[in-house]
């Protein structure tokens, strides 16, 4: 017992000491990445780390006269250790601003830490709509399920799409889609016949695509996490859906760029609704893709990794706003606000929600070159995320 | 008037499941009886493809598990190496898909043979605890392996025109590549049966497993055997991974994710036989599909509650000889 009490004393003492190094030695900003690498969601952590590391490279790694560092850290995808790390990171590390975060529970996780030690935290992945009210230091620079699941909705409703039987994963970012879209698809006079929810630990669509041809519905409305989207994509070809009439309108999370070429044929006519295509026409991107292939092995960046890369991007611009002041208060009240040009097109965020504000693209897979790429063809401008927007 | 409404209404509710694209009062009732059929005819053909793909994955399991002894939780990661072989030979060089098959059992088998000599063999002995807390270790190397080679993402093969889409067999829809399977799967079960039961290969098997010293004794080369039988048992998973590929997905996480369905497989059929886990698998995949299909929301849980239900009933499998 008196063993504990004296590391705990000592431990405090340790803890002051390194709460005055940094006055002393402000040069380099620590900047606390933290990302799935390894376990199931290893290839968010892959597209996000390498978007973020593609920003460094081509803006450099100062920025108002302080040096950025960036300490990368693997959660393998676990809610108890993402908080552990941000702890570490913050209290051993002297981490200044945390980011990545690859999932809605590990976004959730790290919010706490973020309040109690004021330390801005930058989402570059996680899509529920929640979790930026988890924490006021919470900001986000991927996108909600809620933001690019309803202009799917309005996209259906007026493209002589009648009835529609939703697909999701059952988790927080699969409701939060299934909801939004029915929400607008019912509003503009379509008909929800049926809603599947799948397991997210789900070996075989075979009887969830059976319910959904039986049903007989105009189109499909999907939302997979991507690797699944991907063997659903396959299922259902396979199984005839597209021969039997119906569409399939999905989240960009299933025609993800990252495997979008290895689905194969298909994956076309695909309509999905997203943030960000790798096909995306802007001169910022093709400078993004091409920096992001040349650093990557010729990998294909997707939505993650220009999450990642967004991410850097807005701690900059506070940055260079607040003049390298890095303290919490004043990093947020830069963050809110701000607003740039990304890869993905104009973007800014929200001063109320602290939440991004993004065009939403309607997308069709198509071969182009020999390439399969998600093709925008429409726009909604300027969506800020409807959950919050209706809280009010 | 309004009783016979409220009780039409009930019925209608008591439905076990609506066709909405079927507008009541539109099509003759002799016809949705006759679609309904046809539904439970693809659900239960879709049933039978996964559960012969589940015996395919697990019944190595139920040979390294029932015969020698040896809880073997890295099962699965000799299924996923076979996934792996045939996707990089397919996509990487091209390989017709028919040659990965065999390409991919001899691979996990050689895999399988050379662990065996010279990692398994030492813990044939030792506490099951042991051997479990060592297979598991073979799994997270083997993901940690995957991930670094091949990257994390889900692995995708293309298949050949002939064996993707699906037919007509008297209105029934029948995938193509899901009668392949059944077709190679249950061909597999038969040819394993009789090499068990009629071989001398076999009957020597036998002999080792009953009583290693006395098989010894006889001049049965036990070692040998056991190394045999676990390189076939790696082999018959390296196949179950490679065709297992299009319908079940493959990436690192492969040998997690399907441990709980392998060991339900052996759990329920018993490991004495191959009938019983043949048999298990069947009834676990038509449990599965036909669970997810009529009543989504409680879809998962129907295969653990009938495991459960299994062992409550018959603690020693499906065919077991008896208590101990």
């Amino acid at each position: 017992m008196l063993n504990r009490r004296t590391l705990i004393a000592a431990a405090g003492v340790a803890l002051s000491c390194l709460a005055a190094i940094p006055a002393a030695a402000q040069e380099t900003i620590k900047i606390g990445l933290i990302l799935p690498m390894t376990g199931p969601f290893a290839s968010t952590g892959r597209q996000v780390s390498a978007g973020a590391k593609t920003f460094m490279a081509m803006k450099g790694d100062t920025v108002a006269g302080k040096k950025i560092e960036l300490v990368i850290r693997d959660d393998a995808g676990t809610a108890d250790q993402t908080r552990r790390i941000a702890q570490e990171l913050v209290v051993n590390d002297g981490a200044k601003v945390l980011a990545g975060f690859g999932l809605t529970p590990l976004a959730m996780a790290v919010a706490p830490v973020a309040t109690q030690a004021k330390i801005p935290s930058v989402v570059m992945a996680a899509g529920t709509a929640s979790i930026t009210k988890a924490s006021e230091y919470i900001t986000r620079t991927s996108g909600t399920l809620p933001q690019y699941s309803l202009p799917v909705g309005t996209w259906a409703a007026a493209n002589k799409i009648k009835k529609v039987v939703t697909l999701v994963s059952d988790y927080g970012p699969g409701i939060d889609a299934e909801k939004w879209f029915t929400k607008e698809f019912k509003a503009k006079g379509g008909e929800i016949v049926e809603a599947v929810r799948v397991p997210l630990a789900n070996p075989d669509f075979a009887p969830f695509l059976q319910r959904v041809r039986d049903a007989k519905p105009d189109a499909v409305f999907v939302f997979l996490p991507s690797g699944a989207g991907s063997l659903f994509m396959k299922q259902f070809a396979d199984r005839g859906l597209a021969d039997a009439g119906i569409k399939l309108i999905a989240t960009g999370d299933v025609t993800d760029d990252d495997i979008l070429n290895s689905m194969g044929k298909p994956a076309i006519g695909t309509i999905t609704g997203h943030f960000y295509a790798t096909a995306h026409d802007s001169p910022e991107n093709k400078a993004y893709v091409a920096a992001f292939k040349k650093a990557n092995a010729d990998m294909r960046p997707n939505f993650m990794s220009v999450g990642g890369f967004d991410g850097m991007a807005l701690i900059y611009a506070a940055l260079e706003k607040t003049k390298g002041d890095v303290t919490g208060p004043a990093f947020m009240a830069a963050v809110k606000g701000l607003s740039w040009t990304s890869p993905r097109g104009p973007v800014s965020i929200d001063p109320e929600t602290r939440d991004i504000i993004q065009n939403i693209y309607i997308r069709e897979v198509k071969d182009v070159n020999g390439e399969l790429q998600n093709v925008e063809f429409q726009t909604f401008k300027d969506l800020k995320d409807p959950e919050k927007a209706d809280a009010k | 008037m309004d009783e016979g409404q409220v009780h039409n209404k009930k019925v209608k509710a008591l439905e076990p499941r609506r066709f909405p694209g079927d507008n009541a009062g539109q099509h003759h009732r002799s016809q949705q009886g006759l679609a309904e059929k046809i539904y439970m005819l693809t659900i239960l053909f879709d049933g039978i493809a996964y559960g012969m793909l589940l015996f395919i994955l697990a019944c190595g399991l139920t040979v390294t598990l029932g015969l020698m002894n040896f809880i073997n939780l890295a099962h699965g990661a000799f299924a996923m190496a076979g996934g792996y072989v045939t996707v990089v030979m397919m996509n990487r060089y091209g390989i017709s898909f028919y040659w990965c098959l065999p390409a991919a059992f001899l691979v996990s088998a050689l895999i399988g043979l050379v662990l065996e000599r010279t990692l398994y063999q030492w813990l044939y002995q030792a506490s099951h605890l042991d051997q479990v807390l060592f297979s598991i270790g073979i799994v997270f190397m083997a993901i940690a392996a995957t991930d670094y080679f091949m990257g994390g993402q889900q692995q995708l093969i293309n298949l050949p025109p002939e064996l993707s889409g699906r037919m007509d067999v008297f209105g029934v829809g029948v995938g193509r590549y899901r009668l392949f399977t059944i077709v190679v799967c249950a061909a597999l079960a038969l040819a394993l049966q009789l090499i068990l039961s009629k071989t001398r290969f076999g009957s020597r098997l036998r002999a080792a497993v009953d009583d290693r010293r006395v098989a010894m004794g006889l001049g049965i080369n036990v070692p040998l055997v056991f190394a045999l039988t676990f390189a076939f048992g790696s082999g018959l998973a390296g196949l179950g991974g490679a065709m297992g590929a299009e319908i079940l997905g493959l990436d690192p996480n492969f040998p997690l994710k399907f441990m709980i369905y392998f060991l339900i497989v052996v759990s329920v059929g018993g490991t004495s036989t191959v009938s019983g886990p043949f048999l298990a698998a069947l009834l676990l995949g038509i449990a599965d599909v036909a669970g997810k299909y009529y009543v989504p929301a409680i879809g998962p849980f129907v295969i653990y509650a009938l495991m459960i239900v299994m062992l409550i009933v018959r603690p020693n499998g499906l065919f077991s000889r008896g208590g101990r």
